[in-house]
């Protein structure tokens, strides 16, 4: 399955290019289980991209894993999800250079969440490259209480943390690496709209 | 626009083509103050002439008690430099715009490389002061032919930080040494030839710098040539452009309206559209991309000349 | 002169109120009898004596009570002002430009004393008597930005300028048109504006940013914007929607001339100096369709403008749903006359 296409949308929603192997910059790599295939992708169009890349595989499975030791990464790590992936993440970024390419590979939770670290280190936006692989569920911020509910599949959903119903904006802030969730029935209580799946 | 009646209190040799100028308010008001990187643009009235160059501002940025440029004799020049180096005396009046900035740090920077050649140390000078001030990292390259020319010299402070490289020495500046292994969210800044800004942007895409971490600015003014003559197509009337005359200051000798800023091609305002174009324009500005130039159907009158049979200006 | 200033609410039991010269200074926004987007932009300050252009920053008889209701928001939500850290130099141009514009502008209400870096700046208004150093963080209560936008009417977003953008990277937002600063700090001009209907297609943004890059610190502008809402309340942000969303909702015909506000924006551009940021305030206007009726000029063209909008800016500006008692209401001032051009009322 290659790089997912979303419809065309307003300005402030993410698009992602595809990863292209940038030489031989010394790499970051971060992919989900589905991502972990964009990486694949990448380094049979360039093995030589793997002898400078540290990979990081959040919540992978072991064959995934096993699949990307074979493409001899000059480091591979892994962690169970982002929460434990990001101090890992700040160390890679901490201790990079100028010159450092950035690939993020999987949902946009995950790109949301490691582009927003790594833009705040000082990495700009056009040294990320990003793939979008596996499910098109988001990452979304309740604008209401700021929780935020990861893995949103429909729209309206219910906030995992106040527990209003908001429908799902294409609005995205890449500070906090998520889209924006809006009270639906803000206007009339209870007054709901039919639940539908999210397109991409 | 707003411009500001200053007197010339201190003009100081600084090497044999590079002279300073302190400006202040005749009154002794508080003049503007400014950010680093800054420039104004003086007036250099010369018999029916009025020639505006731009100079960075090198005095502190957040000190409005006067206005400090350092000038370069530019003998090939149009005759703005020479004005400057032979006409100017202390005590004289002088008229300079406000200060605006084309080449501002970007202040989210980590740090800050900061590289000049020759002359183009200027700006870099109102630079180091706010990098001083708000306490951030940078290091800067300054590269001159000789010390007799290294203008800068005077004008830099001494600290840890600041690396002279003199060619006649044989201490060139080494860009791939100095870009190589700078930390992540690093910016570097080049002022001076476009040869070093050209070497520079190079260097930085082969060490795998983003572009928007790569800033530059060219302290060219706009260069003399053959005189040729321009219609306004408002008024379908034709203006020369003397040979020591930019596009932009005959026009507004013939008191047509254009708007502009830099006068040295960086920052767009004067952008015109061309109506016809029967010969070939002599782009010099640092603005259009190379398709634009192609198409010769835009130009920076601020730099920009023209060789042919008719130029009209969409005026 | 003495400005009295009222003692008024912005929520709750909503006792806001323009006085008869409040309602004649109010900047009404239509030059004409409709309503498109426009960039609509003029040199500031600079206006007839006593309206809301004559000065850098208009200080009038809801100063007191603003600046009491954004203490009460910011104390329920402190992160409706934020500053990225590169931008506190920006903050200090803010408050230089502010203290001494207002301390220029109405010297019986505010003095600003300097001697180099030691200011002392008194607020009569709000009762502030303060000595600090310019340029020392260490010696206000909080970052410059937000001490100077809780002594000054509306909202400010402060934009960083680079890579030929604007971005948004500071503000103090709490009287704002239904966006959120939290969520939107940090974006370029274009994904800022992101979900305005249309304009983007229509180039409207490229021709501002374009605009607003060129905007130096010789010559400052501002524009008119608007907005319709129910209730005198500022604090129209996103993240509290859902308190007063149901309030949308109760317009009836009998209600709508006193319950039902325009709500006008003057924004205004500023090329900051040691930053060379751009500060942009949006101060916030309030009058209700009763009030605006009070000048006939005025009844007959927003009737005339409501009546024949673009349905999606309608939408966008959250009036559709009350749009037709709103024309209705209106439709009785307007006997079909002609009007003159300019925004300024006719005697």
């Amino acid at each position: 399955m290659p790089n997912t296409e979303f419809s065309p949308s307003i300005d402030s929603r993410p698009t992602y290019a595809g990863l292209v192997s940038q030489g031989a910059a010394h790499g970051i790599m971060v992919a989900d289980d589905a991502g972990a295939e964009a990486l694949c992708d990448l380094a049979s169009s360039d093995a030589s991209v793997m002898d400078h890349a540290h990979v990081l595989l959040v919540g992978a499975a072991a064959e995934t894993f096993g699949r990307i030791e074979t493409l001899n990464p000059r480091g591979l790590h892994g962690a169970p999800d982002l929460a434990a992936a990001t101090p890992l993440i700040h160390r890679l970024l901490s201790e990079a250079r100028m010159g450092t390419a950035l690939y993020l590979a999987g949902s946009e939770g995950l790109m949301g969440h490691v582009s927003a670290l790594a833009t705040g280190a000082g990495l700009p936006l056009e040294a990320i490259q990003m793939e979008h692989r596996g499910s098109i569920a988001r990452r979304m911020q309740c604008v209401h209480c700021k929780g935020i509910t990861e893995d949103v599949t429909t729209d309206p959903f219910t906030c995992s943390h106040c527990g209003l119903t908001l429908f799902v904006r294409d609005h995205f802030s890449r500070r906090l690496g998520v889209f924006q969730g809006v009270c639906v029935d803000a206007e009339t209580p209870g007054e709901v709209p039919e639940t539908v799946e999210i397109r991409a | 626009m707003r411009k500001l009646a200053l007197k010339v209190t201190e003009i100081e040799t600084l090497s044999p083509l590079v002279k300073r100028f302190r400006f202040e308010d005749p009154k002794g008001g508080a003049l503007p103050v400014f950010s680093g990187g800054a420039h104004i643009t003086v007036e250099m009235p010369e018999g029916e002439t009025i020639r505006r160059n731009s100079y960075s501002l090198i005095s502190d940025p957040y000190d409005g008690s006067g206005y400090e440029i350092a000038v370069r004799r530019e003998d090939r020049g149009r005759g703005g430099s020479r004005f400057m180096h032979t006409q100017v005396r202390e005590g004289d009046e002088i008229t300079v715009s406000s200060p605006a900035n084309l080449f501002q740090l970007d202040l989210r920077a980590r740090k800050h490389v900061l590289l000049a050649g020759g002359i183009g140390i200027t700006p870099f000078l109102s630079q180091l002061r706010q990098l001083g001030m708000e306490q951030k990292p940078y290091e800067l390259h300054y590269a001159a032919r000789s010390r007799e020319e290294a203008a800068g010299l005077k004008l830099l402070p001494e600290a840890a930080h600041i690396h002279i490289h003199i060619s006649e020495e044989g201490a060139r500046m080494d860009l791939g040494a100095i870009l190589d292994g700078q930390p992540l969210g690093t910016h570097v800044y080049t002022c001076g030839p476009d040869g070093l800004i050209k070497a520079v942007a190079d260097q930085a895409s082969r060490l795998g710098w983003p572009r928007t971490a790569v800033h530059s600015e060219a302290f060219t003014a706009p260069p003399p040539g053959e005189p040729f003559e321009v219609v306004v197509k408002s008024s379908g009337k034709t203006v020369t452009v003397k040979a020591d005359q930019s596009l932009l200051e005959a026009l507004e000798a013939a008191k047509v309206e254009i708007d502009y800023s830099c006068r040295g091609g960086a920052c767009g305002r004067c952008q015109t559209h061309v109506t016809a174009c029967d010969g070939r324009i002599l782009h010099n500005d640092h603005w259009l991309s190379e398709a634009e130039r192609a198409e010769q159907k835009t130009i920076m009158p601020c730099m920009s000349r023209f060789k042919g049979a008719r130029l009209e200006l969409d005026l | 002169m003495t400005m009295q200033f009222n003692e008024e609410t912005f929520r709750g039991d909503y006792t806001f109120r323009n006085s008869p010269a409040a309602v004649r200074r109010f900047p009404f926004p239509f030059d004409r009898d409709s309503y498109a987007y426009s960039v609509n932009i003029e040199q500031h300050p600079g206006g007839p004596k006593g309206s809301p252009f004559e000065f850098a920053f208009d200080v009038d008889e809801h100063y007191v009570a603003e600046m009491k209701d954004r203490e009460i928001t910011l104390a329920e939500d402190p992160m409706r002002c934020q500053s990225l850290p590169h931008m506190e130099l920006a903050g200090w141009d803010l408050l230089e430009l502010i203290m001494v514009s207002k301390a220029r502008d109405y010297p019986e209400l505010f003095k600003l004393t300097r001697d180099g870096n030691a200011w002392h700046w008194i607020n009569k208004p709000l009762g502030i008597d303060k000595k600090f150093t310019f340029l020392d963080p260490t010696t206000l209560p909080c970052g410059p930005m937000e001490y100077i936008t809780r002594q000054a009417q509306g909202d400010f977003a402060l934009l960083h300028e680079r890579e030929g953008n604007l971005w948004l990277d500071a503000g103090m937002v709490t009287s704002q048109a239904d966006w959120s600063l939290d969520f939107d700090v940090g974006m370029n001009f274009f994904e800022w504006h992101a979900p305005v209907p249309k304009a983007r297609k229509m180039g409207v943004f490229d021709k501002a940013l374009k605009f607003l890059l060129a905007v130096t610190q010789e010559q400052s502008y501002r524009r008119l914007n608007w907005t319709m809402t129910v209730n005198p309340r500022l604090d129209t942000s996103p993240e509290n929607y859902h308190k007063w969303g149901p309030e949308k909702r109760t317009i009836t015909p009998e209600n709508v001339g006193a319950k039902q506000f325009l709500r006008v924006e003057l924004q205004t551009f500023w090329r900051l100096p040691r930053s060379n940021a751009l500060a942009f305030p949006i101060r916030c206007y309030l009058c209700n369709l009763e009030d605006i009726a009070t000048q006939p000029k005025w009844g007959r063209r927003l009737h005339r403008v409501l009546r024949d909008i673009d349905p999606d800016l309608a939408e966008y500006k959250g009036f559709a749903v009350n749009q037709k008692m709103i024309v209705e209401y209106l439709s009785q001032y307007d006997d079909g006359a002609p009007t003159s051009p300019g925004i300024f009322p006719e005697d």
